[in-house]
């Protein structure tokens, strides 16, 4: 994984409370056994018809919002099943950070071990946030603040111990594997 | 000493590092369960690090997601979905035996759900951590023991490992006081809890089930609810160790035997909350309110008794009511089924089968609708067979289907068509789950096999009455 530090792009906002993984990507493409090319199909029912078109009224189906890597969710993102694939079908779609009130647990650790932003704001944040969609705004993850122009920047947090894995590029394997010797010290000392 | 809730006391036994400033703590995994989905990838990362698995005698894999239900052919084979869902489960064949790890697979008598399965071998056991690649894995949790689901990088993480990097959740009581009304099951009471406490009540949180009428379900029933905590948002669900448990588990293979095992169920006993034990948050729950509970909306959240109307439309509600094509205001009874689905890790064990079979018995699934019933396990299946519960189901006119995780995600093509409606025993009614433009009522089995008969959204409480009279 290469590190993330910042994300600059437009925002597009997906105003729809408790979207879960299986709306971001449905179970039929689960079959796969590898990680790439599941981005065709993030939102897969939302965003194609059943001819195989593209749904115009979908927000990221919008000419105006190509390209816009920051979306804006409704409340409770990422409920549900806790494939990584959803995480993975939205970098592959080009969506590196997601912004909601609230984010399901198992969706945000699968989001931050991938370099997938799911930042938290409050309600009156995230209202601004909506009703100024597809603004550029800029993430920093090190100052932990989305700044924008014309609007008083927002600070969020992200646990420190994921920021600085996603700031170096490090994965947690390589921290895991690196305390083997405590590992086996507590299997020892098991009854 | 200060009294410890039951997450403490299973988060303190399984540090290998705890928690400090900032950094995680690292968990040390007991029990780690796998099947055939959420698992190639992690078995690729250990190829492309050149890593072996760090426990296989920890680690459990089986086969269930997107394996076939349909009838198995005189040679033993299987008809496949496609090609990706056949490639999909000898990837797991094979990974299994590259990396050493025993697979139940088509060959096992005890191949099943992976949340059926591992509780049915006695794997599952009070004080262990659990994990699986898979969101439900919280149904272990039943036996007070922590589970919870992690994604595929994790799965790579344990598999190499043994361990997980973890920040310490916060606990939620959910208390059930009084008692069930009679004929009122196990899946009306979690229901109920999901629209009480709704989809992201439980986020950041471990809840624990307590209460007289928690202690007073069997270990299926607690299954049942411990299953659709992640349902509620929260990371895991669990209850307390107890007589129930001991002798649910008495005499299952993997349990010891013997003197050892009145050892073990003394230990056991300890994976209790104590009684003063303080929790984060709590919600009390009155279980004699409980009715005959369906959701109605495209989440476990929105959730109505059978016999009350469905609530207005609003701003927050009207995604919902458009999707499931269900009127504000109106009875949900009465509402055309096309589809029954009696199954899932949620409602697929032998009571479960049970409940739908006392209402099926003598009695005709409507022509218009088509019921699957498939049962968790091949155990399940045996036993099922055993008690002649199949014969009641075909002659009713439902398939009798092999077991596996079926139309609870419809990956192995068990689904249903563009704007049919699914009555469903499973855990998830999000929209397009059992096949895209499909809506999911979910219910109880006795519910379920009430609305096969009557080819309407049906109060299950209506044959089980006749069948008292
Ligand atoms: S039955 Fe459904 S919820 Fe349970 S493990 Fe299978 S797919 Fe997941």
């Amino acid at each position: 994984m290469s590190g993330v530090s910042s994300i600059t792009s437009r925002s597009v906002a997906l105003p729809i409370a408790n979207i879960d993984t299986d709306q971001i990507i449905p179970a039929r493409f689960l079959t796969t056994t590898s990680r790439a090319g599941l981005g065709r199909h993030a939102f897969q029912d939302w965003r194609w018809r059943e001819d195989g078109s593209a749904n115009p009224d979908f927000a990221l189906n919008r000419p105006e919002h190509a390209g816009a890597a920051i979306l804006i969710a409704g409340d409770n993102f990422g409920c549900g099943s806790s494939r990584e694939h959803a995480p993975w079908a939205l970098l592959d779609a080009g969506i590196r950070a997601v912004i909601s009130t609230a984010i399901a647990d198992i969706f945000r650790s699968n989001a931050l071990k991938n370099g997938l932003l799911a930042i938290v704001v409050s309600p009156l944040e995230h209202a601004s946030l909506l009703a100024a969609a597809g603004e550029a705004l800029t993430i920093d993850l090190r100052a932990q603040r989305i700044a924008r122009a014309g609007h008083a920047p927002i600070d969020f947090t992200v646990n420190s111990f994921a920021r600085q894995c996603l700031l170096d590029g490090v994965d947690e394997l390589g921290y895991l594997l690196a305390r083997q010797d405590a590992i086996a010290r507590f299997e020892e000392a098991r009854p | 000493m200060t009294a410890t809730t039951l997450f403490e006391k299973l988060w303190q036994a399984h540090l290998v590092e705890a928690d400090t400033d900032g950094l995680p703590a690292m968990l040390y995994i007991d029990l780690h369960l796998v099947h055939e989905v959420t698992s190639p990838q992690a078995f690729s990362l250990l190829r492309e690090r050149g890593l072996r698995v760090r426990q296989p005698s920890r680690t459990l894999a089986t086969l269930d997601h997107s394996t076939p239900t349909t009838p198995v052919r005189a040679d033993g084979s299987r008809t496949y979905l496609d090609t990706a869902t056949e490639q999909q489960v000898d990837a797991l064949i094979r990974n299994c035996s590259d990396f050493g790890v025993s697979l139940h697979g088509y060959d096992s008598p005890d191949r099943g759900i992976v949340h059926v399965m591992a509780p049915e071998l006695g794997a599952t056991q009070p004080g262990m951590t659990i994990v699986c690649g898979d969101s439900h894995t919280s149904t272990h949790g039943a036996f007070g023991a922590l589970a919870f689901g992690i994604g595929s990088t994790e799965v790579g993480h344990v598999l190499a490992t043994q361990c997980l990097l973890q920040h310490k959740p916060k606990t939620m009581a959910v208390i059930v006081r009084g008692q069930l009304p009679v004929g009122i099951s196990a899946k009306d009471l979690t229901l109920h809890i999901a629209g009480q406490v709704g989809v992201a009540g439980g986020t950041g949180h471990v809840i624990e089930f307590r209460g007289d009428a928690v202690r007073a379900l069997t270990m299926e029933e607690r299954m049942t609810l411990c299953n659709m905590s992640i349902e509620m948002g929260a990371r895991a669900g669990l209850i307390g160790a107890d007589g129930t448990t001991i002798e649910w588990l008495r005499g299952r293979r993997q349990v010891p035997q013997g003197d050892a095992f009145e050892a073990a169920a003394k230990h056991w006993r300890w994976y209790r909350s104590d009684d003063d034990a303080r929790f984060d948050k709590t919600v009390e729950i009155d279980a004699g309110e409980v009715a005959p509970s369906v959701t109605w909306g495209i989440d476990p959240g929105k959730v109505i008794a059978i016999d009350a109307p469905l609530p207005a439309l609003s701003a927050s509600n009207a995604r919902a009511f458009e999707y499931m094509r269900v009127t504000p205001g109106a009875l949900i009874t009465g509402v055309r089924v096309d589809v029954v689905f009696v199954g899932s890790c949620t409602n697929s064990r032998i009571n479960d089968l049970r409940d739908a079979a006392a209402i099926l018995a003598g009695r005709r699934v409507a022509a218009h609708v088509r019921m699957l019933v498939v049962p968790g396990s091949e155990r399940i299946k045996r036993e099922a067979e055993a008690e002649g519960l199949d014969a009641v189901f075909r002659t009713a006119g439902a398939e009798w289907r092999e077991p596996g995780c079926s139309m609870c995600l419809g990956m192995n093509g068990d689904i249903a068509k563009p704007g049919e409606l699914v009555v469903s025993t499973s855990n998830r009614n999000f929209e397009g789950r059992q096949g895209m433009g499909v809506s999911t009522v979910l219910a109880s089995p006795a519910t379920a096999a009430a609305s096969a008969i009557a080819g309407v959204i049906t109060d299950p409480r209506r044959y089980q009455q006749e069948a008292a009279a």
